[in-house]
């Protein structure tokens, strides 16, 4: 195997870091109306205090999940400029709007708590909300987008626009990422809080399951059977094998092995992707000859080379500490962990 | 406005307000790590309190700094597509490396800083803070790796066959001599800023401390207001120190751009005319009327001060725009490199942007260090002053070093014009051909607007804390003796 084709693979691995742990992320940001909302909580107190439990078992690590994109982006950029170029300056405004949407989530965790105002906290729950509906929705278009290939032209250049991406495969991808997160988020609250909001969770992950698993199913099969090859399907059987035993162990309240059955169905979702995208790296539906490829669209060996030793060693060192960090804060919450009254700031009264 | 003149505005606004946060985060991330292990060593709970007080500000400022920088890792391939296909090779890898060895240290641990509070134990809990202080100044040391490349490119060849230029030593480019100067100045630069909010905040909140004691006829000592003047001292001191650093790094910093980039240091002098070696080209402080070089009325000069900045010498010899440009026309423009053929007929550095600039960044800087003398003489021997001009200083601490890292930014990159890549690309063969004007324009309004509404949201924020001031002292609980159910001391 030769280094591009590996930074190929190390790309496919860092989104799936990405979509596995900001899927999470995003899918709690997601509920947060919901778990968080008059439906579930007895008065506004409740709802806040459950919102609260909602944000705190993501307190700690929504930040360092979202740099495995970063690193996404910076890896295409070295190991790939063409495909950074090409896709950057052509989805320009789902990037913008996706841009946008992070800003405003990541906002919105960092000053929520930082006035007590029912207003200002209102306001930030719906930045947090769309924050995290609308990268969702719109990473689930553009990655489908890329494997479904998009109009480029002989110069490598993107010659769609915003529409030409709103296409029903793209939609439904976006739509299949928006409720693998809600369910992947949903059994990530059941797997972290206790008491009443534990269970709620799991119900919602068991209802939003099943119609992420009939959309999964069906985009799976329609990119399979459009261009699929025999690697691709034993993923996609894997994903949804995974996603058929995560939501069986959510039912039976093992959550543990539910979090992993949908962690492996979007690993294996990503995995199904870059197996079909190989050897492209982003296919051009105006003419196969200006496919982006591995070959055409690497950097060069020494470059690649340079970036393999740095990765090889510095990567260990990233994973075992962000895992320590999800080992330091394993202990479940709940209401009463949350403190009474306004909310405490980091700094003790 | 053509295409090119949009993208550069549209990467100025967004890149200059990030950089606001930044110098802030690296030099106060620095501060309240010391802060912090202050407490840890003494059980002091002074420390203790103000590490509390500034981390909270230092959150504040870090959150905008973060999601700023979001859209720089990507906007080079939004707007800048072929500029990141000709030089991909080489700039990209220091970014991935970036966030690879920085921004995963930074989040990470700032994570278990913030809600590390009777979760860690108190010496790993302070090593968090230092963790995301080196990832910040990590962070910095790749990314102004990458811009030392744009400056002066070195360890790369270009390659005809490929079209791009193409990456053959990675160590040079590490080790860019315009990356080994500009990396401490920069860093020195942040340190001044960083240093600058706990100075200026402190002094404010020492002055209002001290005057409430002098009201009400109390004994200041009793006060949180000896508290404040502590941090005054350690930001007025840092200041002092990273004043130093900065100066002598930028005094380099000169030599080594008059030698790689000698048109930036015409344009930093707006001087059109060479001057030959032996007559000392002279600074202009101030100059009135007409930049153009037709008629420069320098109000006051320094004289031999050019000379001495570009060369060490106050008699050398400082080349003007009119010859380096002709020179560049001639050199590059039947250098058969297709991305530089327009370099003739591309605009010369914006000269009253780098005149002005660069006076502004050594002003402002001189300005912050006139402050922290100034501070550390009045608080001298327990003092606690609450002259009226303090207040002033102290809303004017935290902002001119910010001001003059911005300054600073924007003379080095007008400065570099009209090269984006030096020698090897102009500014406008990097922009995005697939992207139109309309989409450029939409995502400036977009960003303008946001980051307008987000400037005002954070300010207020900022001193909204700034006036509670720092929390009473709260003995903290050893985190193994905790109760399992009790409420966490911090929560969102």
């Amino acid at each position: 195997m030769d280094l591009a084709t590996f930074w190929f693979i190390v790309i496919g691995v860092l989104w799936t870091g990405y979509l596995v742990l900001e899927g999470f992320d995003f899918g709690v940001g997601m509920l947060l109306p919901v778990l968080g909302g008059t439906r579930y909580a007895s008065d506004a107190a409740d709802a806040e205090k459950r919102r609260r439990v909602l944000l705190n078992t993501i307190g700690p690590v929504w930040d360092g999940n979202e740099v495995w994109v970063l690193t996404a982006g910076g890896a295409t950029f070295a190991a790939f400029p063409h495909w950074y170029a090409t896709l950057f300056s052509g989805f320009y405004l789902p990037l913008l709007l996706i841009l946008v949407a992070l800003i405003l989530r990541n906002l919105g965790f960092e000053y929520r708590h930082k006035r007590p105002e029912a207003r200002w906290k209102a306001r930030w729950d719906l930045a947090i909300f769309w924050g995290s509906l609308v990268p969702a929705l719109l990473w689930g278009v553009a990655l489908t987008n890329i494997v479904r290939g998009v109009p480029i032209d002989a110069n490598k250049e993107f010659t769609g626009n915003l529409f030409t991406l709103l296409n029903p495969a793209g939609l439904l991808g976006g739509l299949v990422f928006v409720a693998l997160f809600l369910t992947h988020g949903a059994i990530f609250v059941a797997l972290k809080t206790d008491g009443k909001i534990r269970h709620e969770a799991r119900q919602i992950a068991e209802r939003v399951g099943v119609v992420a698993a009939v959309l999964a199913v069906a985009l799976l099969l329609w990119i399979g059977i459009t261009d699929g090859k025999l690697a691709s399907w034993v993923t996609t059987v894997v994903a949804a094998a995974a996603l058929l035993g995560g939501l069986a162990a959510n039912r039976a309240g093992r959550e543990g092995w539910a979090f992993i059955g949908t962690a492996v169905t979007i690993g294996m979702a990503v995995a199904t992707y870059f197996l079909v995208l190989f050897p492209n790296v982003m296919p051009s539906s105006t003419n196969p000859d200006w496919n982006l490829t591995i070959a055409n669209a690497s950097s060069t060996d020494y470059t690649l080379k340079v970036m393999t030793i740095v990765a090889l060693i510095f990567t260990p060192i990233v994973v075992m500490y962000q895992g320590w960090t999800y080992w330091v804060f394993r202990k479940r919450l709940t209401v009463k962990h949350i403190p009474e009254d306004a909310p405490r700031e980091p700094v003790s009264r | 406005m053509d295409a090119t003149d949009l993208a550069r505005w549209q990467f100025a606004i967004t890149t200059v307000y990030h950089f606001l946060f930044v110098p802030i985060t690296i030099g106060m991330s620095l501060i309240v790590a010391v802060f912090h292990t202050a407490w840890v060593r003494t059980h002091n709970p002074q420390w203790m309190r103000l590490a509390k007080f500034f981390g909270k500000l230092f959150l504040i400022n870090f959150a905008l700094g973060l999601v700023t920088g979001i859209v720089q890792e990507f906007q080079f391939g939004m707007n800048w597509s072929d500029y990141s296909r000709f030089v991909g090779d080489i700039f990209g890898a220091p970014l991935a490396i970036e966030a690879l060895l920085a921004f995963f240290l930074e989040s990470t641990f700032l994570g278990l800083w913030i809600f590390g509070w009777g979760r860690l134990p108190e010496k790993l809990h302070a090593t968090t803070m230092w963790l995301v202080h080196i990832g910040t100044v990590l962070s910095a040391y790749f990314i102004l790796a990458a811009n030392s490349f744009m400056q002066h490119p070195v360890g790369y060849t270009y390659n005809a066959a490929s079209g791009r230029a193409e990456l053959t030593d990675f160590f040079a480019v590490l080790t860019n001599k315009v990356q080994l100067v500009t990396f401490p100045h920069v860093i020195f630069a942040a340190y001044m800023a960083g240093a600058g909010v706990v100075m200026g905040v402190s002094l404010w909140l020492m002055r209002r401390e001290a005057k409430a004691a002098a009201d009400d006829a109390q004994d200041v000592a009793r006060t949180d207001a000896p508290m404040y003047r502590r941090a005054t001292r350690i930001g007025a001191v840092l200041t002092l120190v990273a004043a130093v650093g900065v100066s002598v790094t930028g005094d380099v910093q000169g030599k080594i751009m008059t030698e790689v980039q000698p048109m930036k240091m015409a344009a930093a002098e707006a001087l059109y005319v060479s001057v030959p070696a032996g007559e000392g080209a002279p600074f202009s402080v101030l100059t009135v009327g007409s930049l153009d070089g037709s008629h420069a009325n320098a109000l006051i000069e320094i004289p031999g001060l050019l000379s001495f900045l570009a060369t060490g010498n106050v008699q050398g010899a400082v080349r003007g725009i009119n010859d380096l440009k002709a020179e560049y026309a001639k050199t590059y423009g039947a250098s058969g490199n297709p991305r530089v053929a327009d370099v003739a007929t591309a605009f010369v550095p914006n000269i009253p942007t780098t005149y002005w600039t660069f006076r502004l960044m050594i002003g402002l800087g001189i300005a912050t260090a006139l402050i922290a003398i100034a501070v550390l003489w009045l608080t001298r021997k327990g003092r606690t002053p609450t002259a009226r001009w303090l207040a002033y200083a102290a809303v004017a601490a935290p902002l001119l070093p910010v001001f003059a890292n911005s300054f600073g930014w924007i003379f080095t990159e007008v400065g570099r014009q009209p090269w984006l890549v030096f020698g090897l690309m102009t500014t406008a063969n990097g922009v995005s051909p697939s992207v139109s004007m309309g989409e450029v324009i939409t995502s400036m309004v977009v960003f303008t607007l946001l980051y307008g509404a987000l400037a005002v949201v954070e300010i207020k924020l900022f001193l909204h804390y700034v006036r509670k001031g720092a929390e009473p002292f709260e003995e903290p609980q050893d985190p193994a003796d905790r109760d399992e159910d009790a409420p966490l001391v911090f929560a969102y």
